[in-house]
């Protein structure tokens, strides 16, 4: 590894951190989204859902965290293309530095700048009456698991951000994530969808990262559902990880 | 290959699929002079530039950049260059002064703050430091990527259509630092479609046509390519630059500089 590794990283993550600094509103319009679909399903939709007992606050929570980082990555896929489309991408690549610290840089502003977002919204659910009397433990691994998905979809985001080519092009890729939890367990139990659907949102990624909050939170036994939950965050992670890489060696040499 | 040489450039070649953009570059810019290559859009300037830079590889040739070569020692390439790109290269929500802070920090260099200063100074930004540098004029923004580019002293700096889109006051401005800059032992390669920019900064000028060097010479051995000038005598007319200089009340040393160097 470059000498320069972290130093490097470090420089650069407290540039576009200060990018976020002057420019708020990005952590603010990633967390309102999400606040306005928690708002909208809680106080409209929520009381003809039936979660079995639950609060349904505390019901749709975990999925409307991971809405927020969905929507929070389109920030870091768009700050990349910034650079990319403006040069300075290659100015820091032909310097005497760690290169690989110019994404670095980006992937930790990204996870600093949605762990805000989250604790936003945690505190709009908790206002809302969300209660957890989960212990320390529980929340850290809560955390972890926001922390690990993150970072698979911060990876998945420098993609866009390295070869898209307009601006609209970038704020497009998140749609389909910000999609995703709908056909979950997310907002209703699964067992209420039609077989192909329930099908789907079984097997996919969310419903399983959504069960194992829920059950961090509610003091539950997390089952087998971690597991899955954590495979499909590690797998996606690598893939997104060396199709980023690919993406970044086709522009740089 | 002279060892006096900052840049040797033998037999490059790059194709994208189908397309060969260089067949076959050579050319030898010596320590301190500055050496212009001059040729139409998409002449492949930039490609060899990218090349030269580390940002990208040569499907052959050689590259020796700095007494190191490109395709084999690429950090020590990066230690001795600069890159001035087409399109300022410029954080436009940081300000001036961080933008060169940013850069000097990248260099590892001891006092980031009083180089960004001194710079800032150099190139009549003080005063505009403290701004975003969204709100630069077009020729504020090219100074501030100059700027950075001579952070930590590279020894060789590629300048890549240096004064593209500027007014002539701006144009003039950056042609004055790139001189002083040769002057002070920097080895300058630019690119240009100007012949005039070429003719007026150039020690050496090379003309790339379809990816091939075509002529390479000083302006007097280029000029020496063309039959004899015949004596004719025509009215002097101002050009409308000298025109446009003189009303605005431009300071005239640089055209005086430039009577000087065609001594």
């Amino acid at each position: 590894m470059n000498k320069h590794f972290f130093g490097d990283t470090a420089t650069l993550s407290g540039r576009s951190l200060r990018h976020i600094l002057r420019s708020p509103d990005t952590i603010i319009t990633t967390a309102v989204t999400p606040i306005a679909m928690l708002l909208l399903f809680v106080y409209v939709f929520g009381g003809a859902i039936d979660t079995g007992g639950v609060k349904y606050v505390d019901y749709l929570l975990p999925g409307i965290l991971l809405i927020t980082v969905a929507s929070g990555i389109a920030y870091t896929a768009y700050r990349l293309f910034t650079d990319v489309s403006g040069g300075i991408f290659e100015r820091f690549q032909s310097m005497p530095i760690a290169r690989s610290a110019a994404l670095w840089g980006h992937v930790l502003t990204s996870v600093v700048a949605n762990l805000i977002s989250l604790i936003l919204v945690v505190l709009v659910a908790v206002a809302m009456g969300f209660r957890s009397g989960a212990g320390i433990l529980a929340w850290l691994g809560v955390a972890g698991i926001l922390l690990l998905f993150t970072l698979t979809l911060t990876w998945l985001a420098v993609i866009p951000g390295l070869t898209a080519k307009s601006a609209d092009a970038v704020s497009g890729f998140s749609y389909p994530l910000i999609f995703l939890p709908f056909i979950s367990s997310a907002f209703v139990p699964t067992s209420n969808m039609p077989g192909p659907v329930r099908w789907f949102a079984v097997h996919q990624p969310v419903t399983s990262i959504v069960n194992t909050l829920r059950d961090l939170y509610a003091e539950q036994p997390v089952g087998n559902d971690i597991w899955t939950a954590l495979a499909w965050c590690v797998g996606l992670l690598v893939v997104a990880y060396a199709l980023a890489m690919r993406a970044y060696h086709r522009k740089i040499a | 290959m002279n060892t006096t040489d900052a840049i040797s450039v033998a037999g490059l070649t790059k194709s994208y699929g189908e397309h060969a953009v260089l067949r076959g570059v050579d050319f030898d810019v010596p320590r301190g002079s500055i050496f212009a290559l001059l040729g139409a859009n998409g002449a492949g300037k930039t490609t060899t530039v990218r090349i030269l830079a580390t940002l990208l590889k040569a499907d052959a040739g050689t590259a020796m950049v700095g007494g190191f070569d490109v395709a084999t020692q690429p950090a020590q390439v990066r230690e001795s260059i600069s890159l001035t790109g087409q399109f300022a290269a410029v954080d436009e929500i940081l300000t001036g002064r961080e933008n060169l802070v940013l850069v000097a920090k990248l260099r590892h260099l001891p006092s980031p703050g009083s180089v960004a200063d001194d710079l800032l100074a150099r190139f009549a930004l003080t005063e505009d430091g403290s701004r975003p540098v969204a709100t630069y004029s077009g020729g504020m923004r090219r100074r501030l990527d100059i700027a950075m580019s001579l952070i930590g002293d590279p020894p060789v700096l590629f300048l890549d259509e240096p004064t593209t889109g500027l007014d002539p006051q701006a144009r003039i401005a950056v042609w004055q630092s790139v001189k002083e800059l040769a002057h002070g032992g920097t080895t300058v390669l630019l690119t240009t479609q100007q012949l005039e920019e070429a003719e007026h900064l150039a020690d050496r000028i090379a003309i790339l046509s379809e990816g091939r060097i075509i002529v390479n010479g000083t302006l007097p051995e280029l000029k020496a390519l063309m039959p004899p000038a015949a004596v004719e005598y025509v009215e002097k007319q101002p050009s409308l630059e000298e025109i446009f200089l003189a009303v605005i009340g431009h300071d005239t040393s640089v055209e005086r500089d430039r009577a000087g160097a065609d001594k």
